[in-house]
C-alpha cells in the first residue's frame, strides 16, 4: 500500500496498564485506507487491547488517536466510536445465540436507522424507505457470504464457523471505514479458515474496506495481509511487509523463543 | 400435427405479444426475495444478450457453451444464441475441466456463458488449450473486479453492447428470429456415456417443440403451471421441462437462490408440475424416514399405522380394483391427519404431475409418493427422444412399468430384447460421430440399448441395461440393476451390486448409508469407530438381513424373476466411490471393474466360507494410496 498517503487511523505513543501490569508501552501504529493490516504478536503481548483501546472499551493512560485525519478523545463510548465508521468481531464471537442470522446482520444496521420507534412501528413515511434499504443491505451481505441457506436458523445452533461468519457480516452491516477483526480464524479447521480467509480478502477487494486484524495463525495472516505489526511484551518489535517480518529477527525470537540463538 | 412449427425465439415473440408484462415468464430468489420477470421482459433480455453477441461476431451456426446453475441469464443465453441461428450447448455444472475439455473442444463453441467466478476459472483455464474459445462471458460479476482478460465479460456489459447495436441496426433482430426454421439445429446435448467420450446429441426445433407439445397435451399443462428449476442444466430433463415447456405452454420456471435452499424455495413456491430422478425422489423418502425414526412416538406410530392403510389402497387403485369403504375412510382420515401435512412439509402439495424419469425407480419408492395421493408417474425418455417415449397415463399406473407410449411414439422391441423407438422427439445424429449414429438411429428408430419388454396391458418395462442382462444357469432372467434398486429402497442400504452373470443363484454386496445406519447405531448404543467397523457389526448384519428378506419376498411375487432371489450377501468394508472407480460421476455401478476388483469376494459368495479377508486399496484425493486389511462375514439369506 501506498505510504505516503494520509493514514485512516494512526494511534500514538500508547501506554496502558492493568494494575501493576504495563499491557502497552507506548505502541504507535498506522492503518492506512483499503489496506489490510495485522497485528500479531504471542499470547499476552497485546494485541486485544489495542483493539479495546482503538474501539472504545478501555481508556489509554496515555497516547494519542488520530481517525481520518482528526483527533479523537481517548475517552470515548464504543457506541460512539462505531458511529464514527469503526466496527468489529469479537474474538469468543458475541452474537445474540436465539435470533436468526438474519436478525443478527439487521442488529449491525443500527447506527443506521434515523427515523424513530413510533414510526416504524407503523412501518409510514421515511420509514418504510428506510426498512426497504436496510433490508436490501443485509441481503446483500447474506448472499456476499453465501450463508442464503441458514438465513432463518438461530445463530446458536450453527457451527463455529458460520457463527464466525455471521458475526463478520454483523460488521459488515453498519459499513464501517474501518473494520476491526479480533482473531476471526481462531479455533477453525483449515477448510473453515480458508473460507474466511477468501471473505476477508474479498471484503477489502470487493467492497473495498479497511481492515486491521489480530490473528494467531502466522500462515494466513502472510498469504492475505499487506502489512503486519508484531507486538510482544507491550511493545511494538517490527513492522512492515510480511517478507520483511517473515525474515526479522526479533520476531523469529519473540516466536520461537531465547532458544533460537544457541 | 398438421400446423407449423416455429423456432423458440419465434413463439418467445408470441408470449411476449399474448401476455406483455401480465404473466410472469421466470422467478429467481435472490437476495431473499423472488424477483420475476414477464415475458416481455425476458424477451427484452434475450434480446439485449443476442444483438451483444452479434455485435461481437456471433454468426448462425455458431456455438456457445452455457455452464453453471441455473439462473434466469443463462436460460436468456440459450434462447439469444437461438435467436441469431446459433447453437447452445449446455454443460454439466459439477464436471471438472478435463471432462469440459473433451466438450468444449468437440462442439467447437466459440462462445461461452458461465454462471460465475468458479465457472470462469474453469473456462480461462481452458481457453488457454482451446484458442477457438473467444469470449467468456459471466453472469454473477462477484470476484470478478480484478480480471482483466479482454474476451471476458459481464452478460450486462454484453447487453448494453446490445442495446447500442440495436440502435444501429433496428431490423436485426427480427430478421435473424424469422430466418429460424423448424429444421434448423435448436441444440446439443451431450450424454454422460458410461462408456467412452460423451456424444452430442444434435436436436432440431420441429423435434424439441413437438416433444413439448406432446407433452402439454398429455397432461393438459396450462399457463398457470409452477415448476422448479433445479436439475442440472444440460440434463435434457431440464431443457425440455423448463426451457422448451415452458416457453411453448407459457408457465413459469422458478429458479432457487442456492442449491443449498432448494427444498426451502419449493416449499415457497408449492410448484405444480414436478420432475425428480429417482435419486431425488429416494432422497426425500430416506429423509421423511428418518425424520420419522426420530419424532415422538405418537407420531410414528399414526405415520406407520396410516403408511399401511395408504399403502393397501394404493395397491388396490393401481390394480384396478374397488377399495372397500372401511379403507375409504381410514384413508380420508389419514389424509387429514398424515399424507397432507407430509407433503405440505415437503412443498408438494399443489402438485398435479410429478415424474420420476432417468433411471429405474424403486417400486417401493414410487407407491409411497402415489399412497400419499401425489400423481407420480414414471416416464421414460432418453436425451435422442427429447425425453419423451412413454409416460404412464393418469389412472392406469403399473408401478413395475413406464407406461404405455407417449402420444405420437411407436416402440418396438428387437428379437433380442432391445426397445427401439420412433419419437417426435428424435435426434437426427450424434454431433460429428456418424458412426454412432449410424449404430444408434437406424431406419428413423433409436436402439435404446435399454432391455424390455411390453406386459399384457400393454405398458412397456424396461429390465436392466441391455449389456447388462443374462441368465442364471438355471435359465431364469437376472437383471442387476432391478434387484439393487429393490435394495436401495431400505434407508440403510446406499449401494448395492448383484452378481448372478453365469451362476447358480444371486449374491449381492451391499453399501451400508453411514448416515442412517451409523443413526440407527447410536440409538440403540452399539459403539463403533469407523464405516468398516460398524459394517461389520452383527446386528447391522441382522438389519440388512430383514431387507434382504423382503426383496425376495418382492421377487417371489415375479414369475419371471422368482429364481432371482438372494441367496448370500456381504457387507463391504467401504463406501463404493467414483474416486476409487466403482460408480461413475452419476452413481452408476460400473459392473467390469467392480467384479475385477472385488474378485475374491464373489468366489467367496459362491462358495462355502462364512467370512472372506479384505485386503483394500483406497484411493485418496490427492491421489494417494494406502492398504487395510479386514475380515468380512458372509451371510445366508432365506428365500421364498
Amino acid at each position: 500500500m501506498n505510504q505516503k498517503t494520509e493514514p485512516l487511523l494512526r494511534v500514538e505513543d500508547i501506554h496502558i496498564s492493568f494494575g501493576g501490569l504495563k499491557a502497552l508501552n507506548g505502541v504507535s501504529l498506522e492503518v492506512y485506507p483499503g489496506e489490510i493490516m495485522a497485528i500479531i504478536g504471542p499470547n499476552g503481548a497485546g494485541k486485544t487491547t489495542m483493539l479495546n483501546i482503538i474501539n472504545g472499551v478501555y481508556t489509554p493512560d496515555q497516547g494519542r488517536i488520530f481517525f481520518e485525519g482528526t483527533e479523537r478523545p481517548l475517552k470515548m463510548k464504543p457506541h460512539n466510536v462505531a458511529a464514527m465508521g469503526i466496527s468489529r468481531t469479537f474474538q469468543n464471537l458475541a452474537l445474540f445465540k436465539g435470533m436468526d442470522t438474519w436478525c443478527n446482520i439487521m442488529v449491525g444496521r443500527t447506527q443506521k436507522m434515523h427515523s424513530n420507534f413510533f414510526s416504524q412501528g407503523v412501518y409510514w413515511g421515511t420509514s418504510q424507505k428506510e426498512e426497504i434499504e436496510h433490508r436490501e443491505a443485509v441481503e446483500w451481505i447474506i448472499d456476499f457470504l453465501e450463508i442464503e441457506n441458514i438465513r432463518k436458523q438461530p445463530v446458536g445452533m450453527l457451527p463455529y464457523g458460520l457463527q464466525k461468519r455471521v458475526e463478520l457480516g454483523r460488521a459488515l452491516a453498519s459499513e464501517p471505514k474501518l473494520l476491526l477483526l479480533d482473531e476471526p480464524m481462531a479455533g477453525m479447521n483449515l477448510e473453515e479458515k480458508e473460507d474466511i480467509a477468501r471473505f476477508i480478502l474479498d471484503t477489502n477487494e470487493e467492497i473495498g474496506y479497511t481492515i486491521a486484524l489480530i490473528e494467531h495463525d502466522m500462515g494466513v495472516v502472510m498469504d492475505i495481509c499487506d502489512r503486519i505489526a508484531v507486538l510482544d511484551f507491550g511493545n511494538k518489535i517490527a513492522e512492515g511487509t510480511p517478507e520483511e517480518i517473515k525474515s526479522n529477527p526479533k520476531v523469529i525470537k519473540a516466536y520461537l523463543g531465547e532458544a533460537e540463538q544457541a | 400435427m398438421s400446423e407449423s412449427i416455429k423456432t423458440f425465439p419465434q413463439i418467445l415473440l408470441d408470449n411476449a405479444e399474448k401476455y406483455g408484462h401480465n404473466k410472469i415468464a421466470i422467478r429467481e430468489k435472490d437476495y431473499g426475495i423472488w424477483q420475476s420477470y414477464s415475458w416481455q421482459d425476458y424477451l427484452d433480455q434475450v434480446r439485449d444478450f443476442a444483438l451483444g453477441l452479434a455485435s461481437l461476431g456471433f454468426k448462425r451456426g455458431d456455438v456457445m457453451a452455457v455452464i453453471g446453475d441455473n439462473r434466469p441469464e443463462l436460460y436468456w443465453g440459450l434462447a439469444a444464441a437461438q435467436c441469431l441461428g446459433g447453437v447452445p450447448v449446455p454443460l454439466y455444472q459439477d464436471a471438472i475441466e478435463q471432462e469440459l475439455h473433451y466438450i468444449l473442444d468437440h462442439s467447437e463453441a466459440k462462445f461461452a456463458l458461465a454462471e460465475d467466478q468458479e465457472q470462469s476459472d474453469k473456462l480461462l483455464v481452458l481457453k488457454k488449450e482451446i484458442p477457438r474459445l473467444e469470449y467468456i462471458f459471466y453472469e454473477d460479476p462477484k470476484g470478478m473486479r480484478k480480471y482483466t482478460e479482454p474476451f471476458l465479460m459481464s452478460f450486462t456489459h454484453v447487453q448494453e453492447l446490445g442495446r447500442k447495436f440495436g440502435q444501429e441496426n433496428p431490423n436485426y433482430f427480427m430478421d435473424e428470429v424469422n430466418k429460424g426454421k423448424p429444421d434448423d439445429l435448436a441444440i446439443i446435448c451431450y450424454t454422460s456415456g458410461t462408456t467412452g467420450n460423451p456424444k452430442g446429441v444434435m436436436l432440431l426445433y420441429d423435434a424439441v417443440v413437438r416433444a413439448a407439445k406432446s407433452f402439454m397435451e398429455f397432461e393438459g399443462l396450462t399457463e398457470n403451471e409452477e415448476v422448479m428449476a433445479y436439475l442440472p442444466m444440460a440434463w435434457i430433463g431440464d431443457h425440455i421441462f423448463c426451457y422448451a415447456e415452458a416457453i411453448v405452454a407459457g408457465f413459469t420456471p422458478n429458479c432457487p437462490e442456492d442449491t443449498s435452499t432448494v427444498v426451502h424455495d419449493t416449499r415457497e413456491i408449492g410448484p405444480t408440475y414436478i420432475f425428480c430422478p429417482p435419486r431425488i425422489w429416494e432422497n426425500w423418502l430416506t429423509q421423511v424416514m428418518i425424520k420419522i425414526e426420530d419424532a415422538a412416538w405418537i407420531k410414528r406410530k399414526m405415520f406407520h399405522f396410516f403408511m399401511d392403510i395408504a399403502s393397501k389402497a394404493e395397491k388396490l387403485r393401481m390394480a384396478h380394483e374397488s377399495v372397500p369403504i372401511g379403507l375409504q375412510i381410514f384413508y380420508q382420515l389419514g389424509r387429514f391427519l398424515v399424507y397432507a401435512p407430509l407433503l405440505d412439509n415437503l412443498g408438494m402439495r399443489k402438485v398435479r404431475v410429478a415424474y420420476t424419469a432417468g433411471e429405474a425407480i424403486g417400486p417401493e419408492i414410487f407407491e409411497f409418493f402415489r399412497s400419499l395421493g401425489m400423481n407420480l408417474k414414471q416416464l421414460y425418455g432418453m436425451t435422442e427422444s427429447t425425453a419423451l417415449i412413454s409416460i404412464q397415463k393418469d389412472g392406469d399406473i403399473d408401478p413395475e412399468t413406464v407406461g404405455t407410449p407417449a402420444p405420437g411414439v411407436d416402440i418396438k422391441i428387437t428379437e433380442n430384447g432391445e426397445v427401439t423407438y420412433k419419437s417426435p422427439g428424435n435426434f437426427v445424429g450424434y454431433y460429428k460421430n456418424p458412426e454412432a449414429t449410424e449404430e444408434t438411429l437406424i431406419d428413423g428408430y433409436v436402439y435404446s440399448g435399454d432391455a424390455g419388454y411390453i406386459t399384457k396391458r400393454g405398458h412397456l418395462k424396461i429390465v436392466d441395461r441391455a449389456k447388462d442382462v443374462s441368465k442364471l444357469t438355471g435359465g431364469t432372467l437376472f437383471a442387476p440393476k432391478y434387484i439393487e434398486n429393490k435394495l436401495k429402497f431400505s434407508p440403510f442400504i446406499k449401494e448395492a451390486v448383484a452378481h448372478g452373470m453365469n451362476m447358480d443363484y444371486v449374491a449381492a454386496f451391499i453399501d451400508i448409508d453411514y448416515g442412517a445406519v451409523g443413526n440407527w447405531a447410536e440409538r440403540r448404543h452399539i459403539a463403533y469407530t469407523s464405516y468398516t467397523d460398524l459394517a461389520q457389526k452383527p446386528e447391522v448384519y441382522d438389519l440388512i438381513y430383514n431387507e434382504i428378506l423382503r426383496v425376495n419376498r418382492s421377487l417371489s411375487e415375479d414369475e419371471q424373476l422368482r429364481g432371482a432371489q438372494i441367496k448370500r450377501f456381504l457387507l463391504l468394508h467401504k463406501e463404493l466411490d467414483p474416486d476409487d472407480g466403482e460408480i461413475t460421476r452419476t452413481r452408476k455401478v460400473r459392473r467390469k471393474f467392480v467384479a475385477e476388483k472385488y474378485d475374491n469376494l464373489i468366489s467367496a459368495l459362491y462358495s462355502d466360507k462364512d467370512s472372506v479377508a479384505v485386503d483394500a486399496t483406497f484411493t485418496y484425493e490427492d491421489g494417494r494410496t494406502t492398504t487395510m486389511k479386514a475380515n468380512l462375514s458372509i451371510r445366508e439369506a432365506e428365500t421364498f
